[in-house]
């Protein structure tokens, strides 16, 4: 819905706006001042006191100190802050015993969201150009996997992958493989599949968002003009659907980022660990806090980037609409 | 002979496409190789869930050969079935308490934040609302362990365990609430409102008898979808859970399939799956009716759209 209000502020508008507010306080049908913030104050309190001091936290626990037993002493005054331990994990990160955990979640996430867009974007773009009366349908089939659990998602892979699993009945049937392969005993490719699979759909719904709202005369111009239907695509559709690739692929990857239970339900082996193993591991193993804290650090680093570009893209999503 | 002289007329005839298949050059073609790769990649993200569920009947312990029906699993066996293991069906209480309480505390403070700052646009309505998209955004093991860090650090009066479990959850489900409540205020516009004050309501009933009742449909949405995500999550509930009778029926499964997992596990998460698609379909089919004849797009539409 376009809001005349918003978006298209002329000065003459504003100046119709203040008119009307000034006469509406004379009425004295205007709210007071504290009105409206007093609506947001429950929300502002509640991510001061749990969003913002828990991030605060983890500040103070990994440029903080420990005592004997290696449980985290935190530090909450900056300027008492102590690197060591910090820099410590830098350098285990960094040509160290982590550099390969590093190296492999970047190499899995990369694999995995690719195939994701390489499969994902056909799919976006059917349903987008070609869904028409079934696109209701459509949808509601690509929306099915949010509302089944992750896990469950997971789980159902595992039992298909185990060395008497139907995969392995279907692909010895198939004569791929001469005996049941087992999949589950650590390797790359299962979790990427698993990674693919679990991911998959939250890229096709933002790039089929970009590209039902491409508009479709937009199209036939390229086509009128003189294009070949791949030109067309390739200097329209694909140009004009660049935000919604780039959306739905860190929507993807930020989550990525963090799994460990891909691992922990498909491979468990650490040929196969990813960073989000090696974060979950300080939270089972005791006196490893510290070094969970650093950790989460260096994934903040890592995705800032494109958690603040995505938040600015979903912005002004909503302003367009 | 005759073919090598006749090829070359073919091929240059306008009429012909250049392609060699005939249908492939038209650019009206129905679009059938798409239209199979969706077909195929729908069947592939529901055929491994649909034969968990079935595995759930399975007569015997294998989760991968299929051993006859019963109902084994789910109630039959005394000890190991998901609804008499001492251990799952207290779990399954759990689920549902941590979503419904989660429902009830993200939902008011979402909607009430999505009008303030829909009609507030002060800096800390700008900051709080940065944070809740983030925490939305931010992969879910960094949130919970920085919660799980920080209770046992600095807000240590909170335990760990039911009350910090649905606090870290309520943390990222609000925005849930935020982002739908938002898009339909700006759907609704500020019409309805300013009416109701020009004909004399104050403020505060303005509000509760005007704008209020035009975002029940949006805090009804926001309620189911707020309530399935919080069952299915057993990430943040995991971190935050005190002994192993605070965990739900998530982080049970999650703990399960990595040990040695029988078909109960399969019936447990296939009683999540059905809890979640129970009280998505309530609400989406509360949302249609409670829309019904204003201005809309298609309901599956709109809660797409929610969802990105």
């Amino acid at each position: 819905m376009s809001e005349p209000e918003e978006g298209t502020t002329t000065p003459s508008r504003r100046e119709a706006r203040r008119v009307r507010r000034a006469s509406a306080k004379q009425r004295g049908a205007w709210y007071p001042r504290w009105f409206w913030p007093s609506f947001a104050t429950p929300a502002i309190v509640w991510q001061i006191l749990f969003f913002a001091a828990s991030f605060y936290v983890i500040l103070a626990i990994a440029f903080g100190t420990q005592d004997f037993f290696r449980n985290p002493l935190p530090v909450f005054q900056p300027w008492w802050w102590d690197f060591s331990t910090f820099t410590d994990q830098l350098g285990r990160i960094f040509g160290g015993v982590y550099q390969d955990v590093y190296l492999r979640t970047f190499g899995y996430v990369l694999t995995a969201s690719l195939t994701c867009l390489l499969i994902g974007y056909p799919i976006a773009y059917f349903v987008a150009r070609y869904g028409g009366r079934r696109k209701g349908l459509f949808l509601a089939l690509l929306i099915m996997p949010f509302w089944i659990s992750y896990l469950m998602r997971m789980y159902a892979w595992q039992s298909l992958l185990e060395r008497d699993g139907y995969v392995n009945d279907v692909l010895t049937f198939l004569q791929v493989f001469q005996e049941p392969f087992g999949w589950l005993e650590g390797h790359g490719i299962t979790v990427v599949i698993g990674l693919v699979y679990g991911y998959m759909p939250y890229l096709i719904l933002p790039l089929y968002g970009q590209l039902d709202r491409i508009d479709q005369s937009q199209l036939e111009a390229g086509r009128d003009l003189g294009a070949s239907p791949a030109r067309t695509f390739w200097r329209v559709t694909l140009p004009l659907s660049k935000p919604g690739i780039l959306a739905g692929l860190i929507i993807i990857t930020l989550p990525m980022f963090g799994d460990y239970y891909t691992n922990a339900l498909l491979s468990q082996s650490p040929r196969t660990t990813m960073i989000g193993n090696l974060i979950d591991l300080t939270y089972v193993t005791p006196g490893l806090a510290a070094q969970g804290a650093s950790l989460v650090l260096t994934i903040v680093v890592i995705l800032i980037v494109p958690m603040l570009w995505y938040l600015r893209y979903t912005a002004r999503a909503a302003e367009a609409k | 002979m005759k073919t090598a002289t006749r090829e070359p007329v073919a091929t240059t005839t306008p009429t012909t496409p250049r392609s060699h298949i005939p249908w492939f050059g038209n650019p009206w073609r129905k679009p059938r190789i798409l239209e199979a790769i969706t077909w195929v990649y729908l069947a592939w993200s529901v055929l491994p869930v649909t034969i968990a569920v079935l595995f759930s009947f399975n007569q015997g312990r294998s989760r991968s050969s299929w051993q006859g029906f019963s109902l084994t699993w789910w109630w039959e066996d005394p000890y190991e079935s998901l609804f008499r293991n001492p251990l799952l069906r207290p779990a399954i209480f759990q689920s549902f308490r941590l979503a419904i309480l989660t429902t009830l505390i993200a939902v008011p403070i979402g909607t009430a934040f999505a009008i303030g700052l829909d009609r507030w646009r002060g800096r800390p309505a700008t900051a709080a609302n940065f944070s809740v998209l983030m925490a939305f955004v931010v992969p879910e093991i960094i949130l919970g362990l920085a919660l799980f860090l920080s209770f046992e650090h600095l807000l240590t009066f909170i335990p760990l365990g039911t009350v910090a479990q649905v606090i870290g959850l309520v943390t990222w489900q609000i925005a849930y609430a935020v982002i739908i409540v938002r898009a339909r205020l700006l759907t609704i516009g500020r019409e309805y409102e300013e009416a109701a004050m020009d004909l004399g309501a104050s403020p505060t009933k303005s509000i509760r008898r005007v704008l209020l009742p035009l975002l029940t449909p949006a805090m009804f949405a926001s309620a189911a979808i707020v309530f399935a995500d919080s069952i299915d999550d057993f990430v943040t509930v995991r971190y935050l859970s005190a002994a192993s009778d605070t965990e739900p029926l998530s982080v049970k499964i999650y703990n399960a399939a990595r040990a040695s997992p029988t078909p109960a596990v399969n019936a447990a998460a296939t009683f999540m799956l059905i809890s979640t698609f129970t009280i998505i379909t309530l609400g989406f089919i509360a949302y249609r009716v409670l829309t019904r004849g204003q201005r809309r797009e298609s309901a599956v539409k709109e809660f797409v759209s929610l969802e990105v």
